[in-house]
C-alpha cells in the first residue's frame, strides 16, 4: 500500500470519526422518539443543519489538513530521507541528510549523519591502511629489483613450471651471449617473462636439484639450496644455484595429512647463475699440463731411473750391454724434453675437458640414486652401512644417470630383484657399491657397459659410464663377494671436505630498476595456449613485416620482421626480435619511401631461411598478434615448408578486432585505431615500430572485448572470422 | 728350481732393464708386449709372478690381471702391477681385482727386487 492510498484512507477514516457519531445518536433517537416528537426536532433541527454541516465541514478540513501535515513530515518526509540514505550507502558517500521537519524527524536525520561520518572515518582509514601497506609491498618489490639489477651475478625467478618471473640484466647478457646465430641478434630472445626456463637449461637437471631441495627441507636443512654444472647447447659451462621460493602453507583446519612438518612449500626457485666457462678453461687446462707433466713423465723416469740404477750397481757390465742402458737414458732424456717442449706449445689446443664437480653429501647422492632407480626402473632398492657423514666431490645428476644406467643394465640382463647401496671411505677415497645378489656378472660385461653411451628408459645420455667416471677422476670395477653369494660394483669417488659457510660481503648501491619482472605470474601455473583460456592471461607475441611489395606469390619477399611479446597485459618492450633481412632480390624503388629500407641496409644481412627459425623460436607458446595478419602470414606460410617450420599457433588480427569493436567506423586502418583508442604513434612503418603500436593497440581492445562478453582466445577468433571485413576481405 | 717371472710392458726402454735386473737375481725370465701376449705366455710358460704393466694396447693390465685371478690353474700366482699412473684410486683399484702389490713408475729398482723376493716368500 502506497502512502497516497494510505492517506486516502485515513482521510475517509477522519470523515466517518466527525459525522459517524452524530449520526448514530440522531438514528437511537429517532428510534425512541414517538412520531409528533420526531417532527417536532426536524422542525427543529431542519432549518438549522446548514450551519452544523457548515461546522463539521469546517472541522473535518482542519482535521484533514493536521493529518496532511502529520503525514508530509512523518511519512514522506522519511520516504524522503530514506532515499537519500541510499544515496548516501552506495553512490555518493558524501552526501548528507538535511535535517528538516518535526524535531524527531531532525533528530533521526543527525542520527543518520553521525552514522555516516563515522563510516567515511572507518573507511578512510582502511584505505590508508591498505596504500600504506601497498605503498610497502610496492617498496620492497622495488628494492628487490633494484637489488637484483645491482648484482654481478645473472638471477632469473622461475615458478614451479619452470616459467620465468624475474631475470636481470646480468642474466640477460649472459644467455644472450651464450644464444648462438641468429637468435643472438634478437636481443637474447630465449630469455622472457613468461618463458620456460627449459628453453635455456637443461630440465631433467633443474627438477633433479627440485628434488634435492625438498629432500633438504624435508630433513630441515637450514639452507636449502642446491647447486649444478650445466653446459648450454653452444658448449658453455655455466654454473646454477638454486634457491626456493618459499611459502608457508597454512593448514585447514579438515587438512591433517599435509606431514608433520610440511608447513612450507615451494612455489618456485632463485637461479643464480655464473658463467664459468673462462675460468673453468683455464683451470683444465693447468690440471692438463700437471697431468701430462707428472703422468707423461712417469714412464719415462722409470726407464731412466732403473737403467741407472742398474748401470751403478753393475760397474764390471760388459761395454756392449752398458752401451744400451746409456742409450735408453739418452733415448728417454730426449723424449721427455720433447714431451715437455709440445706440452707448453700445444696446451692450449684439444684439451680434454674435466667436469667442474660440487660438494655433497654421499647420502644425499645415495637417496637420490634409489628414487630415481626405483621411480624409472620399479626396481626395489635398499641401505646398507650408510656412511652418514660422508661429503663428496661429484656432479650429482650425472652420477645418478650412471647408477641408474647400471641398474637398469643388471635388470634388463640378469633379472635381479633388489639393489643395496652402501657407502664407506678410505682416506681421500668415497666408495660408492651397488650390491646384489646371485647371478655374478663378468668384468668384460662391465667393461663394455662402460663404454656405451647410457640410455636409462629411452632417455639417451651423450656420455659413457667411463666419461661420468673419468669426469670425476674415479674409477669403477666389479667384485664378487663369494661367501655372501653376492656381487657389486664398486664407485670409487674423491672425498670433499665438510664444507664451511663462507659469508660474502656485498656493497650494494640503490638506485636503477630494473624493468624485467612479473611477480603476477607466479600464480600462472600453464602457459600453453588454450583455446579457452581468458584473452588477458595469454601471451602474445605481436608482429609486423615490412616486404618489397604486396605480391608473395609474384616473388616478393620479406625484408624485416619486427616483433615485440606482450604478457599479463604489458608490453614488453625490452624482449623484442628485430630483424633485417637480405630478400636475395633487388628492392623495389617505389617501396622505399614506404618502408624506409634501402639496399645498403640489407645487403650482408641474413638470409630469411636463417631469420625464419629463430623468429619461430621467438613466438614458440604464444598466441600470433598483427594488423592485419593474413597480408604477414601468408608471406610466413609460403615459406614454412622451404624453411621447415610451422607457425601452428592462432593468429588475432587487431583489424578484425576493430571490425567487432567499432562496426560502424570507417576507417580500420592501425593508424585510425591508435588515434580512435588514444594511442601516442611514433616510430612507425618500421617493423618494430608497427609492432608495438599494434602490441598497444590491442592491449586497449582487451577490455573492451571483455565488455562485449568476449573473454577467451576461442570467442575472439570466431567473433573476427564473423566480422563483415572477414567475409568480404578472405 | 728357479723361479720365473714374465714382464708385460710395451715399453721396451724398461722392459731392458726389468729383463737384465730379474735375470741378475737369478729368476728364469719371459717378456710380453702387449695383454693378449701375456696371457698366451701366462699360459705356455707359467710363471711363479707376474710383472704387469696398466697401460698397454689390445687389453689393459686390469683385465689381464682379471683374467688371470679368473683362471683356477693359476691360484698361486703373483701379480705385481706398475704403472704411471699414480692415482689413490687407481691403486685401490689394482689391488681390489687381485694384484698382490701395486708399483708406481718411477720406482727403486732395489725395492722393486725386494718386493719382489718377498712376495715369492725368498726374503
Amino acid at each position: 500500500m502506497n502512502a497516497r492510498t494510505r492517506f486516502l484512507i485515513a482521510a475517509a477514516v477522519l470523515g466517518l470519526l466527525m459525522t459517524g457519531p452524530f449520526l448514530l445518536t440522531v438514528a437511537i433517537l429517532f428510534g425512541d422518539l414517538q412520531e409528533a416528537e420526531r417532527t417536532a426536532i426536524v422542525d427543529i433541527l431542519l432549518p438549522r443543519l446548514p450551519i452544523g454541516t457548515l461546522m463539521t465541514l469546517m472541522g473535518f478540513i482542519l482535521g484533514l489538513q493536521v493529518l496532511r501535515g502529520l503525514f508530509k513530515h512523518y511519512v514522506r518526509g522519511l520516504l524522503r530521507m530514506a532515499e537519500t540514505l541510499r544515496l548516501m550507502l552506495g553512490a555518493n558517500r558524501n552526501f548528507r541528510v538535511t535535517p528538516e521537519g518535526p524535531p524527531e524527524v531532525c533528530e533521526l536525520a543527525r542520527a543518520a549523519n553521525d552514522l555516516a561520518q563515522q563510516r567515511d572515518e572507518l573507511l578512510t582509514d582502511v584505505e590508508a591502511q591498505i596504500a600504506r601497506a601497498k605503498a610497502s609491498v610496492e617498496e620492497e618489490k622495488n628494492r628487490l629489483a633494484a637489488l637484483m639489477s645491482e648484482l654481478s651475478m645473472g638471477v632469473v625467478v622461475c615458478n614451479l613450471d619452470g616459467r620465468i618471473l624475474l631475470y636481470n640484466n646480468r642474466a640477460r647478457l649472459q644467455f644472450k651471449a651464450l644464444s648462438q646465430g641468429p637468435t643472438s641478434m634478437s636481443g637474447g630472445a630465449l630469455i622472457g617473462l613468461g618463458r620456460s626456463i627449459f628453453s635455456i637449461l637443461e630440465r631433467g637437471q633443474i627438477t633433479h636439484a627440485l628434488e634435492n631441495i625438498q629432500e633438504r627441507l624435508r630433513k630441515g636443512s637450514a639452507e636449502p639450496s642446491a647447486n649444478f654444472i650445466t653446459s648450454t647447447r653452444s658448449g658453455q659451462l655455466l654454473r646454477a644455484q638454486m634457491a626456493p621460493v618459499l611459502r608457508t602453507v597454512v593448514l585447514d583446519e579438515g587438512e591433517e595429512d599435509c606431514g608433520e612438518d610440511g608447513a612450507q612449500e615451494i612455489t618456485g626457485y632463485v637461479l643464480t647463475i655464473e658463467n664459468i666457462t673462462r675460468s673453468f678453461e683455464r683451470d683444465a687446462q693447468r690440471d692438463q699440463v700437471m697431468q701430462s707433466l707428472t703422468d707423461g713423465s712417469r714412464a719415462s723416469l722409470g726407464s731412466v731411473r732403473a737403467a741407472v740404477e742398474t748401470l751403478a750397481d753393475n760397474p764390471d757390465m760388459e761395454p756392449e750391454l752398458r752401451e744400451r742402458f746409456v742409450g735408453i737414458i739418452r733415448d728417454e732424456a730426449t723424449r721427455m724434453s720433447e714431451r715437455l717442449e709440445s706440452t707448453t706449445a700445444e696446451f692450449a689446443d684439444s684439451l680434454k675437458t674435466r667436469w667442474p664437480l660440487e660438494d655433497m653429501l654421499g647420502i644425499d647422492l645415495v637417496t637420490a640414486a634409489q628414487r630415481r632407480i626405483e621411480d624409472r626402473l620399479k626396481l626395489m632398492t635398499k641401505q646398507e652401512d650408510l656412511d652418514d657423514s660422508l661429503w663428496i666431490r661429484a656432479d650429482s645428476f650425472s652420477l645418478i644417470q650412471a647408477m641408474t644406467f647400471l641398474a637398469a643394465r643388471l635388470l634388463d640382463h640378469y633379472e635381479i630383484r633388489e639393489l643395496r647401496f652402501r657407502l664407506s671411505a678410505e682416506g681421500k677415497m668415497a666408495f660408492v657399491d651397488l650390491i646384489w645378489s646371485g647371478t655374478p656378472v663378468s668384468s668384460e660385461t662391465l667393461y663394455t657397459w662402460e663404454l656405451e653411451n647410457m640410455t636409462v628408459a629411452g632417455e639417451a645420455s651423450p656420455l659413457t659410464l667411463r666419461d661420468v667416471i673419468d669426469r670425476h677422476g674415479g674409477e669403477i670395477w666389479y667384485q664378487r663377494d663369494k661367501a655372501a653369494h653376492r656381487a657389486y660394483f664398486r664407485i670409487v669417488l674423491p672425498v670433499a671436505a665438510m664444507p664451511a659457510v663462507e659469508a660474502q660481503p656485498q656493497q650494494l648501491r640503490g638506485g636503477s630498476r630494473p624493468e624485467y619482472y612479473d611477480f603476477d605470474l607466479f600464480a600462472a601455473r600453464d602457459a600453453s595456449i588454450d583455446l579457452d583460456r581468458k584473452l588477458s592471461e595469454l601471451a602474445y607475441s605481436v608482429f609486423d613485416t615490412e616486404t618489397t611489395g604486396l605480391e608473395p606469390s609474384a616473388g616478393d619477399e620479406i625484408i624485416q620482421i619486427g616483433a615485440v611479446r606482450a604478457v599479463n597485459g604489458r608490453l614488453l618492450r625490452q624482449e623484442i626480435f628485430d630483424q633485417l633481412i637480405d630478400p636475395r632480390i633487388p628492392l623495389k624503388p617505389e617501396g622505399i619511401p614506404i618502408h624506409g629500407i634501402t639496399e645498403d641496409m640489407v645487403r650482408g644481412q641474413p638470409t630469411l631461411d636463417v631469420v625464419l627459425p629463430a623468429f619461430h623460436e621467438f613466438c614458440s607458446e604464444t598466441v600470433l598478434v598483427a594488423h592485419n595478419a593474413a597480408f604477414d602470414m601468408r608471406f610466413l606460410q609460403l615459406k614454412e615448408e622451404s624453411i621447415g617450420v610451422r607457425f601452428s599457433q592462432p593468429v588475432l588480427d587487431t583489424l578484425l578486432l576493430s571490425a567487432v569493436i567499432h562496426p560502424n567506423q570507417e576507417s580500420h586502418k592501425l593508424e585510425s585505431i591508435a588515434e580512435r583508442l588514444g594511442i601516442n604513434v611514433i616510430g612507425r612503418h618500421t617493423a618494430l615500430g608497427d609492432a608495438f603500436v599494434t602490441g598497444e593497440v590491442f592491449l586497449k581492445m582487451v577490455p573492451l572485448l571483455a565488455d562485449m562478453g568476449i573473454l577467451t582466445l576461442r570467442q575472439a577468433l570466431e567473433a573476427a572470422e564473423k566480422t563483415y571485413y572477414a567475409r568480404v576481405k578472405y | 728350481m728357479a723361479r720365473k717371472i714374465l714382464i708385460v710392458d710395451d715399453e721396451p726402454n724398461i722392459v731392458i732393464s726389468l729383463e737384465f735386473l730379474m735375470k741378475k737375481e737369478g729368476f728364469v725370465v719371459a717378456v710380453a708386449g702387449d695383454g693378449d701376449a701375456a696371457l698366451e705366455q701366462a699360459a705356455a710358460f707359467r710363471p711363479d709372478l707376474v710383472l704387469l704393466d696398466v697401460m698397454m694396447p689390445k687389453k689393459s693390465g686390469y683385465e689381464v690381471c682379471e683374467q688371470l685371478r679368473g683362471d683356477p690353474s693359476q691360484g698361486d700366482l703373483k701379480i705385481v702391477m706398475l704403472t704411471a699412473k699414480g692415482r689413490e684410486s687407481e691403486v685401490a683399484k689394482g689391488i681390489a681385482i687381485g694384484a698382490d702389490a701395486y708399483v708406481t713408475k718411477p720406482f727403486s729398482t732395489k725395492e722393486l727386487v725386494a718386493r719382489v723376493r718377498t712376495l715369492l716368500g725368498m726374503a
